[in-house]
């Protein structure tokens, strides 16, 4: 899809986030359109993976709003929140695959929670899945059998289960060695650009950002909030702002 | 997007070509439906040429996809040649990233299916067998690790020992207090329900008392530990097992043994006895508290009576057995932790298991002494 589509679905108003009286962000606001890959970056302890739990609906805001597909997820009763959480795919960080079943029973698992399909159905879609993520054959693994890189594309596999308008990511790249990452970033644009879903990611991998991202907000620990946003590129070459400056060519403070 | 579910029309004779024309909405929420209908229509109208239109397909998901290659696939088995007319580019980046052949590989290896029954019950018993020599392993392994420190008692991490007393010890008092407060409340109601018909209300005191010190507090704190501290030290060795700290133990030269199990045994080889004996205590009040208010009793004479009814060989031998129950509990505590494999789930079952072996253990090693005990004292 192109980016020139320019129909916002996700929308962060003036967002604070707080545990107990520790403010981690003040006042962040954003935009997400349709269909594009949209970053996140910062340092450590920036407050970024606050922010993606804060966007999928796991923590409340302290104040401000998030509204996904038009509905504000602070404020929605639980049925509509089920809802929206079945339009939003998740893949976490440790890959949060469920190490008691086999790959096809993680994917199975919204399907048969959330649909009447019957079995051989299910077994069908999970086939597709798991071939869309290049893991075809391996129905029958364990999550503990599987390589780092293969545990990702299986988390990627039961996120797209039910073909999500949305799909967020939380450090996607942790712990994968340069080309294991760089064929994640394949899949994830082909996904991206054959199925047309949004994607958030939050992550502090320079490489992937630069050639998946298309558009970047930069948090930072002091401001509490965005520092920088544009492209990658843009901010690469034409930020005037040390901090983004440091974080693209990988300097120390 | 606002129409919902899919419509589909079918032009053309039998034996002629065909065309199925789609429209609306082909999503996951009418999978079943969309695909029943497109299945037969290959087989029904037998068509020389299939096209399917999708100019009026509003939105399309991998699920919709899905049935359009399934379509293909079944077209394909019955050699009639399928187009697919006006599919937009989205919809085409879509199709296309579904490999149609991936679909039909089989998986790499079968799905586990439940084996018959003689071949679970050997793999019951092997796994049994396997389980008492992993336990026999780690009774030797703890064993070494304990004369180790004896004989350099400078290597023990006291911090911790005193750390895990608080937490099996002072923290489980309150705990056993009561419920064996409540032991001797109701060992003393009921029995003197009985004695009150023989005017034997003072044989309370000794009924009480040697029940409670010779059997009940040793194995009611015991259990009562086993629940508290012996689950907490599965879940926590199994969970730094997990989250690979025992190889970083390892790696850094350290014997987990040593470094994890020592400390918890030799906590409760100290509190387990120490409970035991407040548990008595409390079980006694109890019983005192019936004695006054229910039986006309006068609190020196139920205590003198409790003091005659039990010697000092009693006394030792439930303090002896609470040392063994609390090397038992700790022991089979720390060993089910470093039994786990996996993540949660095994975590979880180490935790049920070192609860339920420690528990079955205290019982089987509590029928040995009393019958030991028997012999030594005739």
């Amino acid at each position: 899809m192109s980016p020139s589509d320019t129909e916002p679905v996700i929308i962060v108003e003036n967002l604070t986030a707080r545990y107990g009286d520790v403010t981690i962000l003040k006042d962040v606001s954003f935009e997400v359109y349709r269909g594009e890959r949209f970053m996140i970056l910062g340092g450590s302890g920036c407050g970024k993976s606050t922010l993606l739990k804060h966007m999928i609906g796991l923590l409340k805001p302290y104040a401000g709003r998030v509204i996904i597909n038009g509905i504000d997820i602070c404020r929605a009763d639980e049925e509509t929140l089920q809802a929206v959480r079945k339009q939003i795919g998740v893949l976490f960080q440790a890959d949060a695959l469920f190490g008691s079943m086999s790959l096809s029973q993680n994917v199975a698992l919204p399907l048969t929670e959330y649909t009447d399909l019957p079995s051989d159905l299910i077994r069908e879609i999970v086939r597709m899945k798991l071939g869309l993520v290049d893991l075809s054959g391996f129905d029958n693994h364990m999550p503990a059998e599987l390589s780092g890189g293969m545990r990702k594309r299986a988390g990627l596999a039961r996120a797209m289960a039910l073909d999500p308008m949305f799909l967020f990511f939380d450090e996607p790249w942790a712990g994968l060695d340069p080309v294991t990452a760089a064929e994640l970033d394949i899949l994830i644009r082909s996904i991206n650009e054959g199925i047309g879903t949004t994607m958030v990611f939050v992550t502090q991998e320079l490489a992937s950002i630069l050639t998946l991202a298309q558009r970047v907000i930069m948090l930072h620990k002091e401001a509490k909030g965005i520092i920088a946003r544009g492209t990658p590129g843009e901010l690469r070459e034409k930020s005037t702002d040390s901090r983004v400056l440091n974080f693209f060519n990988r300097h120390a403070m | 997007m606002e129409t919902t579910g899919y419509r589909l029309s079918v032009e053309g004779k039998t034996g002629e070509e065909a065309t199925i024309r789609l429209a609306g909405r082909l999503s996951l929420d009418d999978l079943e439906p969309l695909m029943a209908d497109l299945q037969a229509i290959p087989g029904r109208l037998m068509p020389r040429r299939l096209s399917v239109d999708l100019a009026g397909v509003e939105y399309l998901d991998s699920a919709g996809a899905l049935v359009l290659i399934e379509l293909q696939n079944r077209a394909r088995a019955l050699s009639i040649p399928v187009d697919l007319l006006n599919v937009s580019e989205k919809d085409h980046g879509l199709l296309s990233l579904i490999d149609p052949e991936l679909l039909q590989r089989p998986p790499l290896r079968p799905e586990i299916v439940q084996s018959p029954i003689l071949e679970t019950m050997g793999e019951l018993a092997r796994r049994q067998f396997r389980d008492f020599q992993e336990i026999m392993s780690f009774v030797g392994e703890l064993i070494t690790a304990l004369v180790y420190c004896l004989a350099h008692p400078r290597v023990v991490r006291w911090a911790d020992v005193m750390f895990y007393m608080k937490r099996a010890g002072a923290d489980g008092l309150p705990i056993v207090a009561l419920i064996s407060l409540l032991l001797g409340l109701i060992m003393a109601f009921m029995s003197s329900l009985q004695l009150k018909q023989f005017g034997a209300n003072i044989y309370v005191a000794n009924l009480v008392t040697i029940a409670m010190v010779r059997e009940l507090g040793p194995i009611m704190t015991a259990i009562i530990v086993a629940g508290r501290s012996g689950s907490a030290f599965a879940a926590e060795i199994g969970t730094m097992i997990v989250n690979d700290e025992v190889n970083a133990l390892l790696t850094m030269g350290f014997d987990p043994t040593r470094f994890l199990a020592v400390p918890k045994v030799l906590a409760t080889m100290v509190v387990v006895p120490i409970l035991t004996v407040y548990a008595d205590l409390f079980a006694i009040l109890g019983g005192l508290i019936v004695g006054v208010t229910g039986l006309d009793l006068t609190a020196f004479t139920y205590i003198q009576q409790t003091k005659s009814s039990i010697s000092i060989f009693d006394f030792v031998t439930s303090l002896i057995k609470a040392i063994v129950f609390a090397v038992l509990i700790s022991g089979i505590g720390c060993q089910r932790g470093f039994q786990v494999r996996g993540g949660a789930e095994g975590v979880g079952m180490s935790t049920t298991s070192a609860v339920v072996s420690a528990i079955f253990l205290i019982v089987v090693f509590d029928s040995a002494f009393a019958i030991m005990l028997y012999y030594v004292r005739h």
